[in-house]
């Protein structure tokens, strides 16, 4: 699997119709010899078989290649970046799930109901929006408006947090609000949460719609099952039939649709950290893309491909400890 | 069958009826409104300095004017052409490329079938927009490139659904019928099944054309759309993100609502049809 996604993005980048060198300089007119110079450079002068082991063989060395821009090498950007769109990536999930069942739930409780379809509206609704338009909207009116949160950026410039230091002992993860925790420094962890505010609730809240729908969906089939019926006839309060017993059962197909979904939550990074300024992989990306920096734009690409592989592997090992019918 | 009484009767079919409705009425809305855009509109679109810059909607500008002075209502009513045109193009593309592959993968089984259907679930498992960056990167810009990088990304949604219902379908009687009655494969394939598909492919693709609207967006805000001087939705927002510190909301505001409008469209609109084909699988009270 992970192979194969590693192929296809070589394929993507390498073998259509478009070349690297070429496109590094747009519409500027280059010297041949430039063109030529830059290709042996790139290696892209070689036959495309050889191209494609030396890309394997780098990615097995972790390594992405050179920056065409810069010309520092692309792991250490691509590493650098990512703390950054993990930690939105965790608090978006958080509200996208926690939005998605409240919601799911109390949508299945009033089934048919009016307020049923205005949670399903939400639901398509939430899926509709660009999540940049939704981003913007909520810098014009809590940012820009009202001045309760900052539009862009992860924190205050000199808020950055240093992680645990103790001596020569030295510890940072690079997710501002654990590495502020670790610091000691409650006023830092305001700080990047008050920042971290506005990206992740824009992108959880154009998540939460999947989830909506299908803790809903689950819920009416578990809410119909018989011990459902049973611990009713018991005289089990109703709340504690919903949350304990059905949303029980009705959890594991969020679970999946976690993992499903971080495909998802990835793409929606890369437009959420362009809207918020915010420093991680996908700004990353779109930056490089506008510099014509193509190894770099290979390089992040791999590793979102490499993160989608990961993740994927991580669910399925869950899934298992969570329903021990499932053997890997 | 007259229109009023099909909608009558669809509306008796309860909420999946009145989200087909919706939905129909909403794209039909948008589709009549870029058609006529260029007859209605008070100015030309991509006419600068008609006003001055950056006002904010009044009577002589409804929705206000951009930083080149550009009259955003008439922009708003002719920029959703180039999002519908990509859009479409990349649907026919998906078909053409998604439907077969599925046909024969499915249907003669073996190899074929797990070659094609590792790529295609590693593909799919692949996040759609980032691909379609890549692409779009590699192909530069214009309609047909565009519509070229969302539809690698979407002719996976095509083939799952078409494998998944032709490995239903194939182990039907009518089918085993007409291959004892000597029908060949050829035949078969196309009279027999693809007919049967028709509808779940119909559903994948309303759903897909909101999230290839969406793309397109997508890919427009990070820079890989169509040349600027195109009136389209994606772009004001593009460079409405720029003009948001001076508070100008209405370059951003009405261009991305109409976004949303048309996406929300074909949603409710996939939504409502895949209810009223696979009824067994929403409602089961």
């Amino acid at each position: 699997m992970i192979f194969l996604l590693l192929s296809i993005v070589f394929l993507v980048l390498r073998v259509l119709p478009g070349d690297p060198a070429r496109l590094h300089f747009g519409e500027r007119a280059v010297k041949p010899a430039t063109l030529i110079a830059l290709r042996h450079a790139l290696g892209t002068d070689k036959p495309i078989i050889n191209q494609y082991f030396d890309y394997l063989i780098g990615l097995l060395h972790g390594n992405l290649g050179k920056s065409m821009a810069d010309f520092s090498p692309v792991t250490q950007q691509v590493m650098s970046a990512f703390p950054a769109t993990l930690e939105l990536a965790i608090y978006a999930t958080a509200i996208a799930v926690t939005l998605g069942i409240l919601l799911g739930v109390r949508a299945s409780r009033r089934y048919n109901h009016p307020e049923d379809h205005m949670i399903r509206a939400y639901g398509i609704i939430s899926y509709a929006i660009p999540v940049f338009y939704l981003g913007m909207v909520f810098q014009l009116i809590f940012g820009l408006g009202l001045h309760w949160f900052p539009t862009g950026g992860r924190t205050y410039p000199g808020m950055e947090p240093t992680g645990f230091q103790w001596g020569t002992l030295h510890f940072a993860t690079g997710l501002y609000t654990v590495d502020s925790l670790l610091e000691g420094s409650l006023p830092k962890f305001f700080t990047a949460l008050r920042y971290l505010f506005l990206p992740s609730l824009t992108l959880g809240i154009v998540l939460s719609g999947v989830f909506v729908r299908l803790t809903r969906i689950n819920m009416l089939e578990s809410l119909r099952m018989d011990f459902v019926t049973a611990a009713r006839a018991r005289g089990i309060k109703e709340r504690t039939i919903t949350y304990t017993y059905a949303l029980k059962n009705a959890f594991l197909p969020v679970l999946t649709m976690m993992g499903l979904q971080f495909a998802a939550l990835l793409a929606g990074a890369v437009l959420t950290e362009t809207t918020f300024s915010w420093p991680g992989l996908g700004r990353y990306l779109v930056d490089r893309i506008s510099l014509r920096d193509y190894t770099a734009v290979q390089g992040a690409v791999v590793f979102f491909a490499l993160l989608v592989a990961t993740v994927s592997l991580i669910v399925d090992v869950l899934y298992a400890y969570f329903d021990p019918r499932i053997r890997l | 069958m007259p229109l009023l009484p099909r909608l009558t009767n669809l509306a008796r079919k309860g909420p999946s009826g009145w989200m087909i409705i919706i939905g129909a009425i909403t794209i039909s809305t948008i589709v009549i409104m870029t058609l006529i855009a260029p007859y209605v509109s008070p100015y030309n679109p991509s006419a600068i300095n008609v006003g001055p810059i950056l006002q904010p909607p009044s009577l002589k500008f409804p929705m206000g004017t951009n930083h080149l002075g550009e009259d955003m209502l008439s922009r708003v009513l002719s920029g959703g052409a180039t999002m519908l045109e990509v859009a479409l193009l990349s649907m026919v593309v998906c078909m053409i490329g998604g439907i077969p592959i599925g046909l024969l993968a499915s249907f003669t089984g073996g190899v074929a079938d797990k070659a094609a259907s590792l790529v295609m679930d590693s593909i799919y498992a692949f996040p759609g927009l980032v691909l379609a960056i890549a692409i779009a990167a590699m192909l530069g810009p214009g309609v047909v490139n565009m519509a070229l990088a969302i539809a690698v990304v979407y002719i996976p949604s095509y083939y799952r659904i078409v494998r998944s219902q032709v490995l239903t379908i194939k182990e039907l009687n009518y089918v085993e019928a007409a291959r004892s009655l000597g029908a060949r494969s050829t035949k078969i394939l196309t009279r027999y099944i693809f007919p049967n598909l028709l509808p779940s492919v119909v559903v994948v693709a309303t759903i897909n054309l909101a999230d290839a609207i969406l793309t397109e967006a997508g890919l427009t805000f990070v820079g890989l759309g169509l040349p600027v001087s195109t009136p389209d939705w994606g772009w004001d927002l593009t460079y409405g993100r720029e003009l948001l510190a001076s508070g100008a909301w209405w370059v951003i505001g009405f261009s991305g609502l109409m976004i949303v409008i048309t996406a929300f469209g074909f949603t409710i609109l996939g939504e409502g049809l895949s209810e009223l084909l696979n009824p067994k699988l929403t409602e089961r009270t």
